[in-house]
């Protein structure tokens, strides 16, 4: 097959190589699989995994729903606590969150699979009983904006909309989703379950969805809070870090999360052209996350490089093995420093051996360069905050974010932010649904004592 | 490897492992295959009268399994051997002939009028088989004839039958008895004072062993129905120990050999058996779980057992445990014991302080100092065990014997003195000086 094709390419494999290549990576467990993994759950006091995950899902409730067959029950246990229960299951870093507290991790270094009987429990409620277990309280009559269809919206619009409240969500892109629909690999939501997600939120009723309508550009902040009771901030960082280097519009010079959001689209995978030597910068999940659908696009040389050692990686050490036995080499300690053209395009790109000098880095002086005819940026999205800061009140942020309180309060009144774009914890699904349900209880809280 | 040669009630087989009586050994072909992987002895599935009993060819058979599917306890409706009675009388002869070193008893249950049993008596020394096993005890089918468990729950049918057939044969009798009674010694002694040669203990326990709850009938389902069963396999080895242990030290029958059947699936599980008074023990449901080749565990088991405690034959272990086996008035009620945990080994799944806090004492923390910690607070530890058989890790709860000083939930010092209920002041009925256990 051409995958010695020089240059950008599309159809490096045989037909039948993507659909194996971009299979779901976990495949889902079976009803005994399910049941007998469930039954090592120890249904632990006080759980570790519960304190682990950001939504705070009672974990050893809904796997022992799993070991009694009882699957509905547990995926409302999940769902209640996490209404994108099912696409957590499949992105969550688990091996960092849930499965790592996992007392069996401590005694035998064999977690129980959470994740996959998470997936279990909401696959079978989505696939047997198709819809959701929630229902509208009856009308408050206040409404509510949703800025972002990504998960902290659909998390708040899902949580607002069951206390009753009227939700319109405004985002930028044709689908809901955010980043499960943009962002995430392919191999990690396949059968378009983003989409068959958001229908299974939407479908509680009460929420409209406004497409094509970014803020800052179709929808300006100050109008949200005068139509709406409350707005919730959910957008996502629009922004991408630059590498600072000279050339970097560069053809050949690429956004990470552009290309995967273009995957993510792609109908047809052999037509998406994809790079020969392909050099990734960055340390995180979406450097990963483009080198390792780079490497089973076809690419021949796929190499991250990273500008710290590998303890300071974002990416976790599953995602570095994942990479790494996909082909995928990951280089630490370098840094950009120049970017050498041919023809107007990318040909290799130099990097700056770097060290710690007392917790800053610095450069050595010793360069390598690695030829590229493909570099990825995925050093960091950002925040941009003039879409908000308009020629309105300005909305604090705290080191490029929205500042938020405990409930998700921003410092605007009647303003709620969450997910990615607000000074939170960490950047993942799980801890954008936890933003969403917390500011919907505090909107509801709010909204429900001025009607008092 | 150690000499696990057995010799029960004068029947000697080259290991203390028979096969009960049972499917497994229904016919030639199947006691054949267990010979060869070699099982010391076979107690041939129960003949009967011709024309012979029909079976249901539907499932005879219904299970209780852990989540894995291991299986825990097994129930069945299949009656006593389904095969004309020459046939399994041909087949016991030539096996026998075949393997002269290996104990062959023949399961018997005819009406209860004495011709019957005269009659197939002598049919089977025929055969040259080395015994025959009375059954008294299947609880399904055969007893509604008035057969099986109907003439074992009846202690005087128990000795009248045994004293017919000790009459009228030469093999020695072996009496298998039903656990489906409310004292166990009342059937040993019958079958005692008719002079059985020993009992053999558990059959199986009368059960359902689960109900359809979509279909609404119990398991197995026949055509919509199901029939109580007999219950059997791991699950029932408590009852059946416990049984084995009050015929071996009762008075009156502590001298009757006992052969040890109910649950037995490993080398240890007969240990404990042998230990409690059971001078060899049989098996079925793990033969059925997995095959006959588990008898080549069992072997090595014991063989290794033994040479680590220095038994050169399988007759030191048996009744070893017996005089440690007591009424619970002379248990030591000075004796205090505290949980330990072993914090390096914990897992910190709080388990043993959920069951604690909420079923029992109230003796293990939580939380020491805003930590996640469980560690047992001596002034509320009652010494009950629980949280050791709740923790999931082995040997990280140990029970620790207070030896000295004074026991902070009490009080009361530790005197090292033996005294037990006969004596305590609570007792309305103490005596004036404590009754230590009977010697004998």
């Amino acid at each position: 097959m051409p995958s010695h094709l020089p240059g950008i390419a599309s159809g490096r494999l045989a037909p039948d190589e993507y659909a194996a290549n971009f299979l779901d990576i976990h495949p889902p467990l079976d009803h005994h699989q399910a049941v007998v993994e469930a039954d090592r759950c120890y249904f632990c006091y006080d759980a570790p995994c519960v304190k682990a995950c950001p939504t705070s899902i009672d974990i050893p409730l809904f796997i022992r729903q799993i070991m009694t067959d009882n699957p509905i029950g547990s995926a409302e246990t999940i769902l209640s606590q996490n209404i994108l229960g099912g696409m957590c299951a499949r992105v969550c870093p688990t091996e960092t969150l849930c499965e790592e507290a996992c007392v069996r991790e401590e005694a035998e270094g064999k977690p129980v699979k959470i994740g996959l009987l998470q997936r279990y429990a909401t696959d079978v409620l989505m696939e047997e009983q198709g819809e959701q277990p929630f229902a509208r309280a009856p009308s408050t009559g206040k409404r509510v904006a949703v800025v972002g269809a990504g998960p902290a919206g659909l998390a708040a619009a899902h949580r607002l909309a069951m206390h009753g409240h009227d939700v319109v969500i405004y985002d930028a892109r044709p689908k809901a989703g955010g980043l499960n629909e943009y962002g995430i690999a392919a191999y990690k939501a396949p059968d378009d379950f983003a989409q068959k997600e958001v229908d299974f939120v939407l479908s509680i009723g009460g929420i409209t969805v406004e497409h094509g309508k970014a803020i800052g550009r179709d929808v300006e902040l100050s109008d949200l809070r005068k139509g709406y009771d409350a707005v919730f901030l959910g957008m996502g960082l629009a922004g991408v870090n630059a590498l600072g280097l000279e050339n970097e519009d560069l053809a050949g010079v690429a956004d990470a999360v552009d290309y995967i959001a273009e995957l993510r689209q792609a109908t047809d995978l052999s037509t998406l052209p994809v790079g020969a030597r392909v050099v990734v910068v960055g340390g995180g999940m979406t450097a990963i996350d483009v080198a390792v659908q780079s490497k089973r696009l076809g690419a021949r040389d796929v190499t991250v490089v990273y500008r710290r050692g590998q303890e300071k990686m974002g990416a976790s050490g599953y995602e570095q093995d994942l990479a790494q036995t996909d082909g995928v080499v990951i280089r630490h300690n370098a840094k950009p420093s120049r970017l050498l053209t041919e023809d107007g395009r990318v040909a290799a790109i130099e990097f700056e051996e770097t060290m710690e000098d007392g917790g800053r880095l610095v450069g050595t002086g010793v360069t390598f360069t690695l030829p590229a005819d493909t570099v990825f940026k995925a050093i960091g999205q950002t925040l941009v905050p003039a879409a908000l800061n308009g020629s309105a009140e300005t909305i604090a942020l705290d080191g490029g974010k929205i500042r938020v309180d405990d409930e998700r309060r921003t410092t605007l009144p009647g303003v709620w932010a969450g997910g990615d774009c607000a000074a939170t914890g960490e950047d993942l699904t799980v801890a954008a649904v936890a933003d969403g349900r917390i500011a919907a209880e505090s909107i509801h809280r709010a909204l429900s004592s001025v009607a008092a | 490897m150690a000499n696990l040669a057995s010799s029960f009630v004068g029947i000697k087989s080259p290991n203390p492992f028979w096969l009960a009586s049972a499917p497994p050994t229904d016919k030639a072909y199947n006691v054949v295959r267990a010979f060869k992987d070699g099982w010391g002895g076979v107690v041939w599935k129960t003949l009967g009268t011709d024309p012979p009993v029909v079976n249901v060819s539907g499932p005879r058979y219904g299970a209780i399994h852990s989540n894995d599917r291991r299986l825990i306890g097994l129930n069945n409706i299949e009656l006593i051997t389904d095969r004309p009675l020459d046939v399994n009388l041909r087949e016991i002869k030539e096996v026998k002939r075949d393997w002269p070193d290996r104990a062959l008893v023949v399961s018997l249950m005819v009406p209860c009028e004495e011709h019957y049993w005269k009659d197939i008596l002598a049919k089977v020394e025929d055969t040259e088989a080395d015994g025959v096993e009375l059954n008294f005890g299947c609880p399904h089918g055969m007893s509604e004839r008035g057969m099986g468990a109907a003439v074992g729950q009846v202690p005087e049918y128990v000795e009248m039958v045994t004293r017919w057939c000790k009459q009228h044969t030469r093999m020695p009798v072996i009496v298998k008895l039903t656990p489906n009674i409310s004292d166990i010694r009342t059937s040993a002694r019958a079958a005692h004072n008719g002079g059985a040669d020993a009992v053999s203990l558990i059959n199986t326990i009368n059960s359902i062993i689960g109900v359809d709850i979509d279909n609404f009938a119990p398991i197995p389902t026949v055509d919509g129905k199901g029939s109580h069963g007999g219950y059997c396999g791991p699950a029932v080895k408590p009852i059946a120990l416990n049984m084995t242990a009050e015929i071996a030290r009762d008075p009156q029958t502590r001298d009757l050999p006992i052969s040890g059947i109910g649950g037995i699936t490993t080398w240890r599980d007969a240990v404990e058996f042998m230990a409690l008074g059971a001078g060899n023990v049989q098996v079925c449901t793990a033969a059925m779980t997995y095959g006959f080749r588990i008898v080549q565990e069992m072997i090595t088991g014991l063989s290794e057992y033994m040479d680590k405690h220095g038994f050169t034959s399988v007759d030191e272990i048996v009744g070893r445990a017996v005089g440690n086996v007591t009424d619970w008035k002379y248990l030591n009620l000075n004796y205090v014991a505290k949980a330990k945990i072993d914090q390096d080994a914990c897992i910190k799944c709080g388990r043993c302080h959920i069951a604690c806090e909420d079923t029992s004492h109230q003796a293990i923390t939580s939380m020491l100092d805003g930590v996640r910690h469980f560690e047992v607070i001596d002034a509320e530890c009652v010494g009950c065990n629980l949280c050791v058989n709740v923790c999931p890790v082995e040997n990280c709860i140990t029970m620790e014997q207070m030896v000295d000083g004074v026991d902070p939930r009490t009080g009361y010092a530790i005197t090292g003195e033996y005294a037990n209920w006969t004596t305590h002041k609570n007792n309305p009925m103490a005596a004036p000086a404590a009754v230590v256990e009977p010697a004998e």
